[in-house]
Order: structure tokens, then C-alpha cells, then sequence
């Protein structure tokens, strides 16, 4: 009952043009069904995520650790809640990230768990960039 | 079931067969000579409602197969499509939807029953825990018959409850994976729970075969506790307990009619009328309401694994129960502290249902942590100590000393049934002055309410106008064919200005012989167009918010009814959520913000619009839409009058609906009234 091979074809490897996104805009892309939200995040929410000291958070990490060193700008994250799946809303919340409407935990602009029931942070999917304005998910 | 069976049939081809096969013997001591206890009450027919339900879900779901599609794109219009096309698919559909949740009612009494008079108690803890199976089964089978609609609380129920197996360590992961067929819920989720929905239902009933079996060797309990000792303490199952169980299926029938044909989305959730939608999640995604005490158990607990196994084990808890609770005597009703513990659980239970419906926060969840407590505490504090502490009253020698012991008690029960109606009666008058000013849509006079309720054909007509010329310019009403205008119970117009209506509008039709599309003027099969190629094109034309389709958008919204409202609502037969909403948003248009409230760029104010702010402009206004028969052209006026359309496309087999529900409860109490004095006939010599 595991994936048939159409499946997993489908779930190749995407590219994703990231020009048109401004700064302080997201878009959402849709890698093997599962949303992935790509931001670019402004100079204060880059500031945000790292002032935060890294022991004080429920599932530790740093955000040099959910970023591409020299692309410090760029978020890539699964959009989908740790808790139960449902997918949280960008730009909500308390931590300039992501909220998630069905049991209200809140995540920062690093996509890492601040507050409510979710016990981990947003994944980072495997991803790489291909050329500076141009991403590969997978 | 209960031994060799002395049944000797008279008829020479029925004697052939009993030599060969002793079926007829089988069935003979089982189910018509089989000593059934005397003093059983009427809480002993729900074994008889569970097998008719279990009976009717098989026989409406096997039928439902038939036309339904098991494919994420095409899923939930096969379901519109039964219950607009197929022969009586309204009917079948809902007796099979609300069919699931009153199998559910029943084996929750039922189990309680079980629990107050201890029924699970030696020698019948194996009943008990094959019982504890079937219900196990049961929600496996409901939770994968709600998710195959397809609508939003389908596919975001499943996503919840699959990512329920990834807090299992090191494998759970790979559990959802095998469960989804993918790297999410989509179509192979749907394709596999179509099937096992189809399976799980014949394991419930080979289960129920060996739950009868079981209750057949150790014979029944009762609501004494004390085995049959004499002939005089038991009576043969048929005809008595065939006729009293006649009776119960009679009077619980009428229940079931009551939600088929008068209120049958009331157990529902609005948000399933909207399709499956993997990028949006609804804001409140709450389970069918049979699931919700442990939906409620789960959240409370802050750690996801933790959650976890404190849900699943408030179910397999059940399956030890005969062991927890030591106590000699069986029945509560000689058990003084017991009988008052049991219905403090009850309470418990109905209050973490209530909770599991509720927003996660604030004073809910420390509730539902204290009732989480009381949960568990029940089985595993209380029912153990229970057993070594409390002092029984004495219990009678025999099921016959017990039945000339008996008093009336009925005068108690009226009581509470009276006090539990007036306390509903204040309950509404608060909630109406409540409501006046505040940003819950207005109740309005429907013509299609209650329970002889009928379209208005005028205003279906004018509706008709008003969306053509207004809310067809972007929202589509893609499930309704100009067929359905001359269709019985709608509009009422003849199949020839059907057919004339059809063919003002351009339809897209081809490849014709040379493989192009063309354009041809609409016939009555054809659907309403829809004014967007696709939702993105939709979405482009109107500034990120695709306008929904509007053939389901008065069963789609909806707006909390809160405590004790929706109580009151079954019993006047309010269903007009949605309506309401509707007519409020389509009037709820203010020029002037009200402080405090911010709107973005591109959206505008609507008082009745969670949020306010909305996409749509004020659509209406005064004399926007000319109508020819004299009503009044206003904006209340045309809102009332397209909602009544919209509720027409939304349910257009409604007034069949209602006209069948009439007939079917006059049967009903008719044939419960002669079932009640058989079964007084059948029984007088009996008591």
C-alpha cells in the first residue's frame, strides 16, 4: 500500500523562480501535495529570528541552521502544522510567521515553534539553489 | 446457539434440509424459544435497534456504491449527483449519513446500559470486549465514511486523524505514508478508505455474530443482576422480546425520520459542502459529533505522542472494565454510591463531547483537562475502590420476587423530562434578546421553513432574475441544468421555457470532426455555464478571492447557534443558518467603518462577513433588477428573493422531502401504536 510509481514520479524534483517575490512577500508552491511557503523575509524579520536566544525555544535551532548561508533572506518551509497538518497562515501571529488557525500555535519568521501545541518546527524541505534567483525543491 | 436444538420441523422438504443443515434449528432455539429474562427493560431493545441499523447502513451504503465515484476530482459531485439525479438519492443519502450517527446514539446507550447494570461482570466479559471490538470498528468505518464526500471537513478530518499515527516513534512516519498511498491525503487516500469502507461494515457484522453467540451461552443480563433460576423468571424471545423489540425499533425509527426527511444536515458541518481543498484549511476543523469526548481528550493533553495514547486509551480502557470493577453485585440499581458515580460519568461525557466542539483555548482547556481526569479516574480509581468499600442494598433472590417488588417510578422520570423542557424554554427567551443588534445574521420568514415548508415559486422566479442578471456575472451555479427549472418542486416553469431559457446561453461543446471546439446554444441538459474558465482565472479577475459557486452556498455557511440554541433547534426544526447568512451578507454592506475596524485596500465592510472585510462589492442596490410582477424592487427584497433561489439550488428536492416525511411519520406512529398493543397483549400474562 505504499506509493505507486505515478506517484512518486509526480513527486520529482520541482524548480521555482523566485524574481517575482518583493521583499517581505511569500509565495506558496505545492511539492508532492504539501504546500511550501518560500519567503522573503525583510531585514527585521531576519533580525527577529536571530535575537532570539536559541536554548529558550521548545525545539532549539538556529536560523543559520533553516537557511542557505548567502540566501539569508530566503525561507523555504513545509506549510504544514507539526501538530496536526492543518496549514498556517503566513505573516499571523505573534512572531511575525505563521499561525495556524485550528489550534492556535504560532511559529516565528524562522518557521520554528513558539507557542501552542506543536511540538517541532516547520520542516525545511530539501531544497538547493540552482542560480540566485532560482531554487530546486527535492 | 445455546445447545442442540430439539426443533423438529413438520413440513417433509423443511425436515429434508434440517437433517442435512440444522439451520432451521439454529434459528429456532436461538431466536424463538430462547429464554429471555422477564424484567428486561426497554434499554434491552437497542441490540435489536443496533442489528436494523447495521442492517439499513449495508443495505443504503451497497446501493450508494453504485453511484458514487471513488476519484478526489470528481468525488463530491458524485455525491451532489445522487442526491439531485438519482431515483430517491436524497433519501438514500441521508439515511445513510444520519443513519451512521443514530447507529451511534444507540450504541452509546447501549453501552451505558451495559455499564449501569453490569453487564460486562463474569461470565460475560468476553460479550463485553467483542462489544468493545465492534464499536472500535464502528468508528474506523464512520471516519472513513465521512471522509469520502470530499468535502473540506473530509479531507482535513483525514488529515488529522492520519497525522494522529505519525506521533508514534521511529515508525510512525512511514504508518501515514502506507495510509495516505502518497506524500499527503489525496487520491489514493480516498481510494483506499472507499474500500476498506466498504469492507469494515461485513467484519461489524461477522463481530456481531460472535457477539451473539457470546450473549446467547452466557444468556442475558438484567436489570436485576440475578441469573434466571426458575421457568417463571424467563419468557421465550419470541414472541416477547421479538414484539417489545418491534416496539423499540418503532419509536426509535421515528427519531431516525425525524433527522431523514425534517433536519437531515443538522448533525453535519456546513464546510462539507465545500470541495476538498488542499491549500486552504477551514478555521475550526471539528470531528462528526460521535468522536468528539475523545477528540476533546486528545487536545487537552499539551504533549502531541502523550495526547495520543491518552485518546486511544480512554477506548481500550473499556476492554479491562470487568477487571477494574470488582464488585459482587452486578446491577447499579442495588449499588447506592455506584449508581450516583455513573451518572457524574455520564455528565463527564457529555461535557467533553461539548468541549470537543469547542475553540482550544482559554477556559476550555483547562476544563478539559479536569474532566480528561475525571475520565479516567471514573475506571481507575473510582470503580476499584467502589468494589471494596460500598455496602450494596440486598438483592432479591429471583427475576419473579424482583418483578412483584416493583414499583412505579415513572412519575420521577416525568419530572425530570419537565424540568429539562423548561430549563431549553428559558434557554430560548435569553438567547432572542441576545441576539437583537449584534453581527448575527437577522432570522427571517421563510416560506420553506419548518416542517410543511414549500418554495415560493414566485420568489424562486424573481431569484431566478436576479441571479442571471447580477451574481452570474462572477459566481458560477455549475450542479444545476436548465432541466431543473421545469423540475417538480422548483420554479415552476414548463419544460418548453426551460428549454427556451436554455437557449439564450452559449455553450462550449466539441471537438467536432475537425477537432475544434465550438460554440452552440444551450439545451435543457446542459449546466449553467460558469462565467471563469477556472478558479485561477477567477481568482485573477478578482483580486485573490475566486467567487464561490453558488450551488450549495446556502447548505455551505453557516453561523454558531451556541449552547442552548442548538438544542432548541431540534425541536422547531430550525435549519435556516444558512439562509440567513446569505440574505444578512447580501444587506450587510456599510458605507461608514465602524471604529476600531480596519479594512484592507481592495475589500470593503460587511457587518455579517467573518472579519468584515470582503472581497465582494455591495452587489445590489435599489432597482438594480426590474421585476415584472410587482414586488418591490429593493435590496431586501432581491436579497430574499435569491436566497430563496440559492436555497432551492441547494436542496431541490426539498418539498419531496418534507411530503415523504409527512407520510412516513403518520405510518410511523401508527404502526408504533400497534406494535405497543401487541406487545401489551403478547405481555399481559407475563407481569
Amino acid at each position: 500500500m505504499n506509493p505507486d510509481a505515478s506517484t512518486i514520479a509526480a513527486g520529482a524534483p520541482i524548480e521555482v523562480d523566485l524574481s517575482p517575490v518583493a521583499e517581505g512577500q511569500d509565495i506558496k508552491v505545492f511539492w508532492r501535495g504539501k504546500p511550501i511557503y518560500i519567503s522573503h523575509r525583510t531585514k527585521k524579520q531576519i533580525d527577529e529570528a536571530r535575537a532570539v536566544p536559541v536554548a529558550s525555544l521548545p525545539d532549539p535551532q538556529s536560523d543559520e541552521a533553516r537557511v542557505k548561508a548567502g540566501h539569508d533572506q530566503w525561507l523555504v518551509v513545509i506549510g504544514i502544522c507539526t501538530h496536526l497538518g492543518c496549514i498556517p497562515i503566513a505573516h499571523e501571529g505573534n512572531y511575525d510567521g505563521f499561525f495556524c488557525p485550528c489550534h492556535g500555535s504560532q511559529y516565528d519568521s524562522s518557521g520554528r515553534i513558539r507557542q501552542g501545541p506543536a511540538p517541532a518546527n516547520l520542516p525545511v524541505p530539501p531544497y538547493q539553489f540552482v542560480s540566485d534567483t532560482k531554487i530546486q525543491i527535492g | 446457539m445455546s445447545g442442540p436444538s430439539d426443533y423438529q420441523p413438520s413440513n417433509p422438504a423443511l425436515q429434508w434440509i434440517e437433517r442435512r443443515l440444522p439451520i432451521l434449528g439454529l434459528v429456532h432455539s436461538s431466536f424463538v424459544v430462547y429464554p429471555t429474562p422477564r424484567n428486561l427493560n426497554y434499554w434491552w431493545t437497542f441490540g435489536a435497534i443496533l442489528s436494523f441499523m447495521l442492517g439499513m447502513q449495508i443495505l443504503t451504503g451497497v446501493i450508494l456504491a453504485m453511484h458514487y465515484t471513488p476519484q478526489a476530482d470528481l468525488a463530491f459531485k458524485s455525491v451532489e449527483l445522487i442526491v439531485r439525479d438519482v431515483n430517491y438519492g436524497w433519501l438514500l443519502r441521508n439515511m445513510h449519513a444520519v443513519g451512521a450517527s443514530m447507529f451511534f446514539v444507540a450504541v452509546y446507550v447501549h453501552m451505558f446500559r451495559g455499564l449501569y447494570y453490569g453487564s460486562y461482570k463474569e461470565p460475560r466479559e468476553v460479550l463485553w470486549i467483542l462489544g468493545v471490538i465492534i464499536y472500535l470498528l464502528m468508528m474506523a468505518t464512520g471516519f472513513m465514511g465521512y471522509v469520502l464526500p470530499w468535502g473540506q471537513m473530509s479531507f482535513w478530518g483525514a488529515t488529522v486523524i492520519t497525522n494522529l499515527f505519525s506521533a508514534i516513534p521511529y515508525v510512525g512516519e512511514s504508518i501515514v505514508t502506507l495510509l495516505w498511498g502518497g506524500y499527503s491525503v489525496g487520491n489514493p487516500t480516498l481510494n483506499r478508505f472507499f474500500s476498506l469502507h466498504y469492507l469494515l461494515p461485513f467484519l461489524i457484522a461477522g463481530v456481531v455474530v460472535l457477539h451473539v453467540w457470546a450473549l446467547h451461552v452466557a444468556g442475558q443480563n438484567n436489570p436485576d443482576g440475578v441469573e434466571p433460576k426458575t421457568e417463571k423468571d424467563t419468557v421465550p424471545f419470541t414472541p416477547h422480546a421479538t414484539i417489545k423489540d418491534g416496539f423499540g425499533v418503532a419509536c426509535f425509527l421515528l427519531l431516525y425520520a425525524w433527522f431523514i426527511f425534517y433536519m437531515p444536515n443538522y448533525l453535519g458541518d456546513a464546510d462539507n459542502y465545500i470541495p476538498a481543498n488542499p491549500g486552504v484549511t477551514p478555521p475550526h476543523i471539528v470531528p462528526e459529533w460521535y468522536y468528539l469526548p475523545f477528540y476533546a481528550i486528545l487536545r487537552s493533553i499539551p504533549n502531541k505522542l502523550a495526547g495520543v495514547i491518552a485518546m486511544f486509551s480512554a477506548i481500550i480502557i473499556l476492554c479491562f472494565l470487568p477487571w477494574l470493577d470488582a464488585a459482587k453485585t452486578r446491577s447499579s440499581k442495588y449499588r447506592p454510591l455506584a449508581k450516583q458515580f455513573f451518572w457524574i460519568f455520564v455528565v463527564v461525557c457529555i461535557l467533553l463531547g461539548y468541549l470537543g466542539a469547542q475553540p482550544p483555548e482559554g477556559i476550555y482547556v483547562i476544563a478539559g483537562r479536569v474532566l480528561t481526569v475525571c475520565y479516567f479516574a471514573y475506571f481507575l480509581i473510582v470503580l476499584p475502590l467502589l468494589s471494596r468499600i460500598e455496602t450494596p442494598r440486598p438483592v432479591p433472590n429471583s427475576i419473579s420476587e424482583a418483578i412483584l417488588a416493583k414499583s412505579g417510578k415513572a412519575v420521577a422520570s416525568i419530572m425530570v423530562a419537565l424540568v429539562a423542557a423548561g430549563a431549553l424554554f428559558v434557554g430560548t427567551l435569553q438567547d432572542a434578546r441576545a441576539e437583537e443588534g449584534g453581527t448575527r445574521p437577522p432570522g427571517n420568514k421563510w416560506s420553506f421553513a419548518g416542517p410543511f415548508g414549500t418554495y415560493d415559486r414566485g420568489a424562486l422566479q424573481r431569484g431566478l432574475k436576479v441571479y442571471k442578471e447580477v451574481c452570474s456575472n462572477c459566481h458560477g451555479l455549475s450542479y444545476i441544468a436548465f432541466r431543473n427549472l421545469a423540475e417538480a418542486g422548483g420554479p415552476g416553469y414548463s419544460p418548453a421555457q426551460a428549454a427556451a431559457f436554455a437557449s439564450d446561453y452559449k455553450i462550449k461543446d466539441g471537438p467536432n470532426d475537425q477537432g475544434d471546439m465550438f460554440e452552440r446554444s444551450g439545451r435543457p441538459a446542459d449546466y449553467f455555464p460558469s462565467p471563469f474558465p477556472n478558479e485561477q482565472a477567477a481568482r485573477a479577475a478578482n483580486g485573490g478571492a475566486a467567487p464561490p459557486d453558488l450551488s450549495l452556498i446556502t447548505k455551505a455557511r453557516s453561523y454558531g447557534r451556541g449552547f442552548p440554541m442548538f438544542l432548541v433547534d431540534f425541536f422547531s426544526q430550525y435549519q435556516e443558518q444558512g439562509p440567513d447568512y446569505v440574505a444578512a451578507v447580501l444587506q450587510g454592506f456599510e458605507d461608514k467603518v465602524p471604529e476600531g475596524v480596519t479594512i484592507p485596500e481592495g475589500s470593503y465592510y460587511n457587518r455579517y462577513f467573518p472579519g468584515h472585510a470582503i472581497k465582494m462589492p455591495k452587489p445590489l442596490s435599489d432597482g438594480q433588477v426590474t421585476y415584472d410582477d410587482g414586488s418591490p424592487a429593493t435590496v431586501a427584497q432581491y436579497a430574499k428573493d435569491v436566497t430563496t433561489f440559492l436555497m432551492w439550488t441547494a436542496e431541490p428536492h426539498m418539498e419531496a422531502r418534507k411530503r415523504l416525511g409527512l407520510q412516513v411519520f403518520v405510518f410511523l406512529i401508527i404502526f408504533a401504536f400497534l406494535m405497543y398493543f401487541t406487545k401489551k397483549k403478547v405481555w399481559a400474562d407475563s407481569h
